[in-house]
């Protein structure tokens, strides 16, 4: 509903996005591409030549990328079952009538303003280290044996770390979403003789839908790229090496750029996957 | 000056031609009510008007010159929308200000005209408030006050009235009455209900479906209705409509009586029935009819004091020389 | 109409919510409080908590080996900039698509917020490399244009959900008042859509502050904000537990502080305008 003037208006107004995002996208999309089929080692040799679908077979071939589209999946599934199942629980709880409401909701909060380098840090050190650290020092104090839970139990402990980071997200957004639920329908279903978990299930949970929809889709996006956490805690190792640490360490440090590329290209396509199927929900969601 | 003129205007969304070819025209000063049920194109034809959409062929012309592809700002009209539109975050004077603010005009002027509006409008006590603070009635004069200062060609409202309550519209339907005979200024005026329609216009335009039914003074729908669309859309409680035999007597397919044309009695009359639900209105009783044979109810305004019980059986006389007849098509025969 | 509650009920929601609440807060709590003690105490076992010798010798030292000031500075600007940027790009388009949206106008947005889906590390080299050629390695205007352009989606997509609240008969009346665009978005739009632009700008000024991807691989020594500055505490003086938490305490405490003075616009923002 508008005229000439203001849909051509709009489009140049959307012009400068659109053209920075789609360059932010296709110039280094084509690097990578580019590079992902030559044997590149910057610092052994640089550009030497075409290999065709060489760095693809050998990085898939690679013993490390499997488990490391595991640990991806493993992560970004673990941590948005946790936050989305415990979000809703705490939102809920939250919504009760308590006396300081307002104090609460920002204790709950303060660990998504907390950089995950500092978050990682200080769950490195000061909780999980096996000996000085404060879960260590609660293990000894109920007589049990310290767990070194990076090395022994990196996966879940990495999980519960960026878990932290992101119940904040999840509560907030599920907790706004349950406070604009129309206390009326809640009362008609009393009035219906709909039992508490009856009402949960029927009427609360697909309100939730879309909050629950935004929450995965925004998580999700981050949760891909995770790599301050990973890059601080484990440097990739006891079976915590995400598809991103993976091809950042043969690029970086192991500088074959080549090898690296043809990764990227993978985490690309898996990014893909995972956003398509995304899409498809939220796109349907977003509109209610 | 506000002559408007629409000149084989037609505006389709996408494949759907929601305003098929339309002439019209609007004189000078005159006070036009674009009148229909909802979904008839009444609204999207005053934003063809206003400029805030783009007619698909055609050409509207304000005072001879062509405005087809002048934008909105610049058509020196002024627009009343049905919720206000008012700005929030700017008081009252600053929202009568705004069209002349962007108009460049000296602020010393602003300042006279804004008040000048404002003591007519008696909103003088409310300059510094913000929208938010104000009754229904109050915004709504606010909206008016916002489109007067501009002095523009031709004032635009859509359905200025169905946000506020019943005594208020009333209230509202004179002063925007009274200003436009202040005034003198084209207005156009959109609306759904017939009764705005028949009290304020000079002229009325009835849609339906993008098409103009028929365009004329009230008394003029009321009495000569060019087709039975118009006939019961003019007029309230609306026409009864009887088919069949008893329209074949008047050589019609359909006959059509409005209710305060019919005559009850207790003992005599052409037609009779059994008294349904009554509606004492204290000035009149409208008294809904059934079981006459001819229609599934015939409605009957009587006067106030007339008094019948639900299951009456009484009869009716329809006056002749004010019966509409139609054709088959449903236009009116003369 | 909320019902009224058993002060029973009341209490049992209170001291369960506060429990959770705490527990939630509390490794910031302890970074906190770790801040303030020796290093000796911050190891002790039993660990103490609050009744040790308080000291601000950490947050010396901290200064003293790095400064502080100087990350601090890049991550205001870097931050800061990024996210001005980026709502001066966003709010045209986000006009748009709020108010003369087209058929492709979902897409378009969806589109954007899968532009965030793609790996940055997959992209790592190149942009490395496109930094090396101009000259914008180690730079702050580098990560200026990388991080707005990182988050320019989110920014957009805010806009637009904010905008979207904000009835278009009103910028209609503008233009019908003889607004041009440039007024209608300057004098009405802007200021209607305040409290979900400040939201936007809140969010992702946290958003660009913590990300720690290309802020830690694009800079040295020059324009490393202050996730480049705690990450050198990863190791081996990750087990200095009290310096590491004076320089924690020092990386997040500007946030922390601006969060408590705006959690409104905060806890609007930080739902994305997803969800009312």
């Amino acid at each position: 509903m508008a005229t000439k003037a203001s849909r051509s208006a709009a489009r140049l107004m959307m012009a400068p996005a659109v053209v920075l995002l789609l360059g932010w996208m296709l110039v280094p999309l084509t690097m990578t591409i580019y590079f992902s089929f030559k044997k590149y080692l910057p610092l052994r040799g640089g550009d030497l030549g075409w290999v065709g679908f060489d760095n693809y077979a050998r990085f898939l071939s690679s013993s490390s990328f499997w488990p490391s589209v595991q640990a991806t999946l493993l992560i970004v599934g673990g941590v948005l079952a946790i936050t989305v199942v415990f979000g809703v629980l705490l939102a809920m709880l939250l919504d009760q009538p308590m006396w300081g409401q307002g104090v609460v909701r920002i204790l709950v909060i303060a660990p998504f303003f907390v950089m995950p380098t500092v978050s990682a840090l200080v769950w490195k050190n000061m909780f999980m280290d096996p000996v000085n650290g404060l879960f260590a020092h609660l293990w000894k104090a109920v007589g049990a044996e310290p767990i070194a839970w990076l090395t022994e139990a990196s996966l879940p402990s990495i999980i519960m770390i960026v878990s932290w980071q992101w119940l904040p997200f999840a509560t907030l957004i599920l907790l706004t979403a349950i406070q604009s639920l129309d206390s009326e329908q809640l009362e008609a279903a009393e009035m219906d003789g709909a039992p508490p978990l009856k009402r949960f299930g029927y009427i609360i949970l697909p309100h939730l839908g879309r909050a629950i929809t935004v929450v995965v889709l925004i998580q999700t996006i981050f949760l891909l790229s995770i790599f301050a956490e990973i890059f601080v805690t484990t440097q990739g190792s006891f079976g915590t090496k995400t598809l991103t640490y993976l091809i950042f360490q043969r690029v970086l440090e192991s500088q074959n750029v080549g090898l690296g590329s043809a990764g990227g290209v993978y985490a690309i396509i898996l990014a893909n996957i995972v956003a398509i199927f995304l899409m498809r929900i939220v796109g349907k969601n977003l509109d209610a | 000056m506000g002559r408007i003129t629409l000149d084989k205007v037609t505006k389709s969304f996408g494949a759907v031609e929601v305003i098929p070819p339309l002439d019209l025209t609007i004189e000078d000063g005159e006070f036009a009510v674009f009148v229909g049920p909802s979904g008839c194109g009444k609204s999207t034809l005053l934003r063809l008007i206003a400029g805030l959409e783009d007619v698909s062929s055609g050409q509207i012309r304000i005072d001879s010159q062509d405005a087809t592809a002048v934008p909105p700002a610049k058509r020196g009209l002024a627009m009343v929308f049905q919720s206000y539109a008012l700005y929030p975050h700017m008081s009252v004077r600053k929202n009568i200000a705004f069209p002349l603010k962007m108009a460049k005009m000296d602020p010393a002027e602003i300042t006279r005209r804004v008040e000048a509006a404002a003591s007519v409008l008696n909103l003088t006590d409310y300059l510094d408030r913000r929208p938010g603070q104000l009754s229904g009635g109050q915004r709504q004069r606010v909206a008016i006050g916002r489109s007067i200062v501009r002095e523009p060609a031709a004032f635009l409202f859509d359905e200025p009235l169905s946000n506020l309550d019943a005594a208020l519209r009333v209230g509202m339907r004179l002063e925007i009455s009274e200003l436009h005979k202040r005034l003198a200024t084209t207005m156009i005026y959109v609306t759904h209900d017939q009764v705005e329609a028949m009290t304020m216009a000079d002229k009325i335009v009835v849609l339906q479906a993008g098409v103009i039914e028929q365009v004329g003074s009230p008394l003029e729908l009321y009495r000569t209705p060019r087709n039975k669309f118009v006939a019961g859309f003019i007029g309230s409680p609306t026409m009864n409509f009887i088919e069949g035999p008893e329209a074949a007597k008047y050589n019609a397919h359909t006959v059509g009586i409005r209710p305060e044309h019919i005559d009850v009695s207790e003992t005599e009359g052409p037609w009779s029935g059994v008294v349904g639900v009554s509606e004492h209105l204290g000035s009149d009783t409208f008294f809904h009819i059934h079981e006459t044979g001819l229609a599934e109810t015939i409605t009957v305004r009587a006067g106030g004091e007339v008094g019948f019980n639900h299951g009456d059986r009484i009869h009716l006389t329809p006056r002749e020389d004010v019966m509409h007849r139609f054709d088959a098509e449903g236009l009116r025969i003369e | 109409m909320a019902r009224s509650v058993t002060t029973r009920r009341k209490t049992i929601n209170t001291a369960l919510a506060w429990a959770i609440g705490l527990l939630i807060f509390f490794p910031i709590l302890w970074t906190i409080l770790t801040s303030f003690k020796t290093e000796g105490q911050a190891i002790s076992d039993p660990p103490v908590f609050l009744f040790f010798d308080w000291t601000l010798e950490n947050y010396a030292i901290v200064q003293e080996r790095s400064n502080y000031a100087r990350f601090l500075w890049n991550s205001i600007i870097i931050a800061g900039g990024s996210t001005l940027l980026g709502v001066i790009i966003a709010v045209p388009a986000a006009w748009s698509m709020a108010f003369v949206p087209s058929k492709r106008t979902k897409d378009i947005l969806l589109w954007m917020l899968s532009t965030k889906m793609l790996p940055a590390v997959g992209v790592l080299y190149p942009i490395y490399l496109i930094f090396i050629r101009m000259g914008l390695l180690d730079t702050r205007v580098g990560l200026v244009i990388v991080l707005m352009l990182i988050n320019l989606p989110i920014i957009v997509w805010m806009l637009y959900t904010y905008f979207r609240e904000i009835p278009g008969e009103i910028l209609e009346a503008a233009r019908m008042d003889g607004a041009t665009l440039k007024e209608e978005i300057l004098y009405v739009l802007t200021p209607m859509a305040v409290p979900g632009i400040a939201s936007t700008l809140l969010l992702n000024f946290i958003l660009a502050w913590n990300e720690a991807f290309w802020t830690l691989n694009l800079t040295a020594a020059k324009a490393g904000p202050l996730t480049a500055f705690i990450a050198s505490y990863s190791s081996p003086e990750g087990l200095f537990y009290a310096k590491l938490s004076a320089a924690s305490t020092m990386a997040i405490a500007p946030i922390l502080i601006l969060g408590w003075f705006s959690q409104k616009q905060l806890v609007r923002g930080l739902t994305f305008g997803a969800v009312k």
